[in-house]
């Protein structure tokens, strides 16, 4: 194919990319309402089946995001992980003070590791999301 | 003046782009601040320090209930009558500090709200205040959601495509509208929060 018949070349604004943002975001929202379950029902025990399934589910929404965030093409993965960097940090020192907060409350046990993963959830789920929407418009 | 004149026209034309300052998406000396705010809230939250715990709460909340009410119901409405290129002009020099202001005070208002509720017994399900605070855990899940989800990511887009050699004033008008709409509800939430918490105040 000569180069005056090569298809133009859609701006980054232009590009469709599959919803990487909104699983993201679906996974933010299962763990912040699980975290709302386990903060409802403190100091007692809250129903951990529906909080794990709660998790399960985030955790699932954000996996289906990584595994279709790696399989992009034309996609600026530089601008990706530049934002990625600085938006995880952030959230890590959000998660600590969380964790920190349940630990100095006493929460322990199975409660606490629920609480842990969804921490992880959501210190994943955030920077994804953000980096996402920048990097999908990124040129290089 | 001229220099903003400039930088807008820079914007819409299709002329050769003109040199205008990076924008620096996280304002490094509001960092420290923040940092003395986690500092400060961990050690309120170690040494169950009351009074530290209640400014928190107070201070953050109140912030954080104004900026976004202000935000939401006052600027939102003004921004979404102005000209894309004004609009730009305007979020180069907002943006930046939201994303060090707003993290931080809602950091102090959420983790030392919920060591005052459980230190004043407001979680237990016999207490009377207990209801308002599911109720408010709920409003704080949704502006969380839609904060975290579609008004922050939208915010830096913004920054970040002003910061190219030529800036997409469509795209830049299009999250903008994403920013105040968003702003918008989570404007009218506050309202929500202020009639919850001045309810768990007064029972």
């Amino acid at each position: 194919m000569s180069v005056d018949r090569m298809p133009p070349v859609p701006s980054s604004s232009e590009r469709s990319y599959p919803p990487i943002g909104w699983l993201s975001t679906g996974a933010l929202a299962m763990v912040i309402v699980g975290g709302i379950l386990m903060a409802s029902y403190a100091p007692r025990k809250a129903p951990l089946a529906v909080a794990t399934a709660l998790l399960v589910v985030g955790a699932l929404l954000l996996l289906t995001a990584g595994v279709l965030l790696v399989s992009l093409k034309d996609f600026s993965r530089t601008t990706f992980l530049k934002v990625f960097k600085w938006a995880i940090f952030a959230d890590l020192v959000t998660a600590a003070l969380i964790e920190f907060a349940f630990v100095r409350d006493h929460t322990n046990g199975a409660s606490l590791l629920i609480v842990t993963f969804m921490l992880a959830v959501f210190t994943l789920s955030v920077p994804t999301t953000i980096a996402f929407t920048v990097a999908r418009y990124a040129e290089d | 003046m001229t220099d903003t004149v400039k930088d807008v026209v820079s914007l819409m034309s299709d002329e050769p782009p003109i040199a205008r300052p990076k924008i620096q998406v996280v304002p490094l000396k509001g960092l420290p601040i923040s940092a003395a705010a986690v500092v400060f809230v961990t050690l309120a939250i170690a040494g169950n320090w009351q009074w530290a715990l209640v400014f928190c709460h107070v201070a953050g909340g109140g912030l954080w209930t104004g900026i976004d009410l202000f935000v939401g119901l006052v600027l939102g409405p003004i921004l979404g009558h102005l000209s894309i290129p004004a609009r730009a002009e305007f979020a180069a020099k907002f943006m930046p500090k939201m994303v060090i202001i707003m993290p931080t005070v809602v950091m102090m208002t959420l983790a030392t709200g919920f060591q005052i509720a459980r230190k004043m017994g407001n979680l237990y399900a016999n207490s009377p205040n207990h209801p308002w605070l599911i109720a408010s855990f709920c409003v704080v899940g949704v502006m969380a959601v839609i904060a975290l989800g579609i008004l922050e990511p939208a915010n830096i887009a913004v920054l970040f495509e002003m910061n190219k050699p030529v800036p997409n004033g469509e795209l830049i008008g299009r999250l903008m509208k994403r920013f105040i709409y968003t702003a918008g509800i989570t404007g009218l939430m506050q309202i929500a929060t202020l009639i919850i918490m001045t309810r768990v105040a007064t029972q």
